[in-house]
């Protein structure tokens, strides 16, 4: 067990080199865009003297090697500073958009990965049947629609009756049940684009086992196809799966701003947008490095998994 | 001009009269609204979708630059003056002004008793701390450039003196602008991010970007305004979540309502337009000190090288009205009603081409829909008509984001909008005086700009419309914008939402007022 110990701290570190990469880059690149805070915030009113005193004021005229180490000092105390627009401390305004982002991933998760595991395993049983064509069909046209459009549909068909609300809008007052019933729609949405990518993923890689001798062996010893699928096959092809589920739950949690436009639900995604398009670096900043964290902890998680569902990867010698 | 303060409420002819009064301002409205609206009443919260707010809004007032912040704000605070639904100025926390003879002394007397939300009351020396803030070296506000003219401003017991520096007669239009709210202060400053403010309505929480609370202040001390107990303002950018927003009966206003789909919206049952035709305006500004444009018979040939009437049927869907190449609105006070209006006659372009010795012209139009919705769609319609007159227009789609920094003012013709200012005066030196940093034409016309200062200062009505019609024809005739179309704000509401006859025009939801001036029927 112990290399597992060894990997996990290795792959921190290394995680932690990452994201402060990430945040040079991210740094570099809103450097790049044309335009600086002060003049899209004043927009059609700028003028040559107000964006000056603006940006004195937020210490926009400095250097920004000095602004990105001031940056960086504050941050690895712990300090993420406030925004430059409207001066709230980056933690109020993100703790709940994160809270709401992770709890519409989680929620998304919880309908996805059981259903597209359980229709994976179905179509890789009754491979090239009615069913697992129907199934493909669905799922794989489900996912070549843009998001917004599957959004428009279910909320034509979902909203426009009274089922669901059209608007996902919820605070921290709103309680759990209430909660869950207002963003039904967004959580399905999500559903019906990710689950494709883990169901054929499933699919695929129990179907690629099944040519294997010793799949083989447990058919001709009379085992159900059920049994050797779930008890033979699945095992050995827990690995790629959970990195497919992996990567579509760091997808959850990154890239669902159009989702959250169209159902008006207060996430990340949209703080990120908007804090680009103003130039709210520090903002920028932080949400940025919450993505990228996600994707190197969900990708640690992942591959510690996989090591683990294969004993000849723990026992090497 | 009609009183529509009248306690009866406004007759029908009343509303014809106000509305030949202010041109097309008048409602266009459905069939099925028109009919008088109910006494006001008491109740109710109100839900309002706009498609502005983002999370970097603000409470400091020298940011205010969207709907959302415009509409909240407006809510929150108090100002001197307020532009009624009809045009004309009354006043809000100063009860009444006065000017010395040569306009150049404003004495504004503030109104007793007007209380903030914190308790403490209104006092002159607020007023001093709320428009300094504006002012000065170290401003960073939007409304800098429009409180520039201000030289002193003096607290005298429970009146302030402007001293300005040069006459004004408009000067207390000024005073309602939006970025301008009195605020509390203390040692002779405000605290820009307050949450304080003495309006009809107190923020009990805001999200920026997502939504906002209000509750009613209960001091308030206008009696005939402020009727819904509470207000909920929701920012729902996508168009089509915002219809359905107020389709299933999750808001009760939207504003606005895509142009695209407002025919569908009319259909629905239980939901009504409002459509207001006011100052907002938009423009194709051309840099007049680069060629080809420095020669005005270009400038001429490409005003009369577009089908305006098209333009508003195509682009804003039949809301707006066409436009004559100046920024006044007929419902300006000195709206020149005699000036030519330009139309659409290859000919007389090409005759304007060839006064200008070319036979043919190309040109390129930068545009992205960042100046205002469906600029893309107008810049090609226009290419499309100017082929007939021997101009080829190449338009050049530009990007959204950083749209009024790197494009705006910088390529020699682009698209742009206004939102317009309730008075000529205001108008023209905001975008068309000689040196006004926000002149996109860079236009000087030594004519123009000399007409400007003396209407400024003239206090006789009609030696100054004289010159205010002049200089909407200078405008027209040799300026350096194609100004294609008025256009109307539009928003969409529950059938339960009531408002009065007679509704703003200056800005959108009644002139960012609707909160205040709407009740529930």
């Amino acid at each position: 067990m112990s290399a597992i110990w060894t990997m996990i701290a290795k792959r921190l570190g290394l995680g932690l080199l990452t994201l402060f990469v990430i945040s040079v880059l991210i740094f570099g690149a809103t450097e790049l865009l044309p335009g600086d805070l002060a003049k899209n915030i004043l927009g059609q009113s700028a003028t040559p003297e107000t964006v000056a005193a603006f940006r004195r004021e937020l210490g926009l005229d400095l250097p920004a090697h000095t602004r990105y180490l001031n940056w960086l000092l504050g941050a690895v105390q712990g300090d993420f500073g406030t925004s430059l627009a409207n001066k709230r401390p980056i933690a109020d305004l993100i703790a709940t958009r994160l809270g709401n982002t992770l709890f519409l991933a989680l929620y998304a998760a919880a309908i996805s990965i059981p259903l597209s595991l359980m229709l994976g395993v179905l179509a890789a049983l009754y491979r090239n049947t009615i069913f697992d064509r129907t199934a493909n069909a669905l799922a794989l046209s489900s996912i070549s629609f843009p998001e917004f459009f599957v959004a428009y549909i279910l909320i034509f068909i979902l909203a426009q009756s009274g089922l669901f609300p059209s608007m996902s809008r919820v605070d921290p007052d709103t309680g759990f049940a209430e909660t869950l019933y207002r963003t039904f729609l967004p959580a399905l949405t999500l559903t019906l684009v990710v689950t494709a990518h883990m169901m054929r993923m499933t699919r695929a890689a129990i179907i690629n086992l099944l040519a294997s001798p010793y799949i083989e062996m447990a058919r001709l010893k009379g085992m159900t196809p059920m049994r050797v699928i779930l008890h033979h096959a699945l095992p050995n092809a827990l690995a790629p799966i959970i990195t497919v589920v992996a990567l579509n739950l760091a997808y959850l949690i990154t890239g669902v701003v159009v989702v959250e436009v169209v159902f008006v639900y207060p996430g990340l995604g949209q703080l990120m947008v908007d804090s680009v398009a103003k130039r709210d670096f520090p903002v920028v900043q932080a949400v940025a490095l919450i993505f990228a964290a996600a994707y190197v902890l969900l990708n640690l998680t992942a591959d510690v998994l996989s090591t683990l569902s294969n004993p000849r990867l723990i026992h090497r010698k | 001009m009609t009183d529509f303060s009248s306690p009866k409420g406004v007759s029908r002819r009343g509303l014809l009269q106000g509305a030949t009064a202010l041109g097309t301002a008048a409602l266009i409205l459905p069939a099925s609204v028109r009919r008088a609206s109910a006494e006001p009443k008491r109740g109710g919260i109100l839900r309002v979708a706009q498609a502005s707010g983002s999370t970097t809004d603000s409470y400091d007032p020298a940011t205010w630059d969207s709907q959302f912040v415009q509409v909240l704000h407006t809510a929150r605070c108090g100002y001197l003056t307020e532009i009624a639904a009809d045009g004309s100025l009354v006043g809000e926390v100063a009860e009444s002004w006065e000017a010395s003879a040569d306009a150049m002394t404003w004495t504004f007397k503030l109104r007793d008793g007007i209380t903030y939300h914190s308790g403490g009351n209104v006092t002159a020396a607020d007023v001093v701390a709320s428009i300094n803030y504006h002012r000065g070296d170290e401003s960073k506000s939007a409304a800098k450039p429009i409180v520039e003219a201000i030289t002193d401003i003096k607290a005298d017991g429970n009146n302030v003196v402007f001293t300005l520096n040069a006459g004004n007669a408009d000067f207390p239009f000024i005073m309602s602008d939006y970025h301008l709210p009195i605020l509390p202060s203390s040692d002779g400053k405000i605290d820009p991010m307050t949450k304080d403010g003495c309006g009809g309505y107190i923020i009990d929480s805001w999200e920026p970007g997502v939504s906002a609370k209000l509750s009613r202040n209960p001091n308030y001390w206008k009696t005939d305004r402020a009727w819904f107990d509470g207000i909920e303002l929701v920012s729902i950018l996508d168009s089509a979540a915002r219809q359905n927003a107020l389709i299933t009966g999750e808001v009760d206003v939207i504003d606005p309502v895509d142009r695209n789909t407002v025919s569908l919206l009319e259909r629905a049952a239980g939901i009504k337009i409002l459509a207001t035709t006011g100052t907002q305006h938009y423009v194709f500004p051309m840099d007049t000190r680069v060629a080809p444009f420095t020669d005005n018979n270009v400038r001429q040939a490409l005003k009369y090288a577009l089908d305006r009437q098209e333009m508003v049927d195509k682009i804003l869907g039949g809301y707006g009205s066409v436009g004559n190449d100046h920024p006044i609105g007929p419902s300006n006070r000195y709206f020149n009603k005699d000036l030519e209006q330009h139309s659409y006659d290859p000919d007389k372009a090409k005759f304007f081409l060839k006064e200008a010795g070319m036979d043919r012209l190309n040109v390129q139009l930068s545009a992205a829909d960042a100046a205002f919705t469906g600029a893309v769609d107008a810049a090609v319609l226009y290419s499309e008509k100017a082929a007939a007159a021997g101009i080829t227009i190449e338009v050049v789609r530009e990007p959204n984001d950083g749209y009024w920094d790197n494009v705006w003012m910088k390529k020699p013709w682009c698209a742009s909008y206004w939102g317009g200012r309730p008075t000529e005066d205001w108008m023209f030196t905001t975008a068309y005086a000689a040196g006004a940093p926000w002149n996109e034409s860079f236009w000087d016309n030594a004519r123009f700009n000399e007409l400007l200062i003396a209407a400024r200062s003239e206090l006789n009505e009609e030696t100054r419309r004289a010159m205010y019609y002049e200089m909407q024809d200078l405008c027209a005739n040799q300026g350096g914008t194609v100004m294609p179309m008025y256009a109307s704000y539009v928003m969409g509401m529950s059938d339960k939402v009531a408002h009065p006859e007679v509704v703003a025009a200056n800005w959108t939801l009644d002139g960012f007022r609707a909160i205040e001036r709407w009740w529930f029927a």
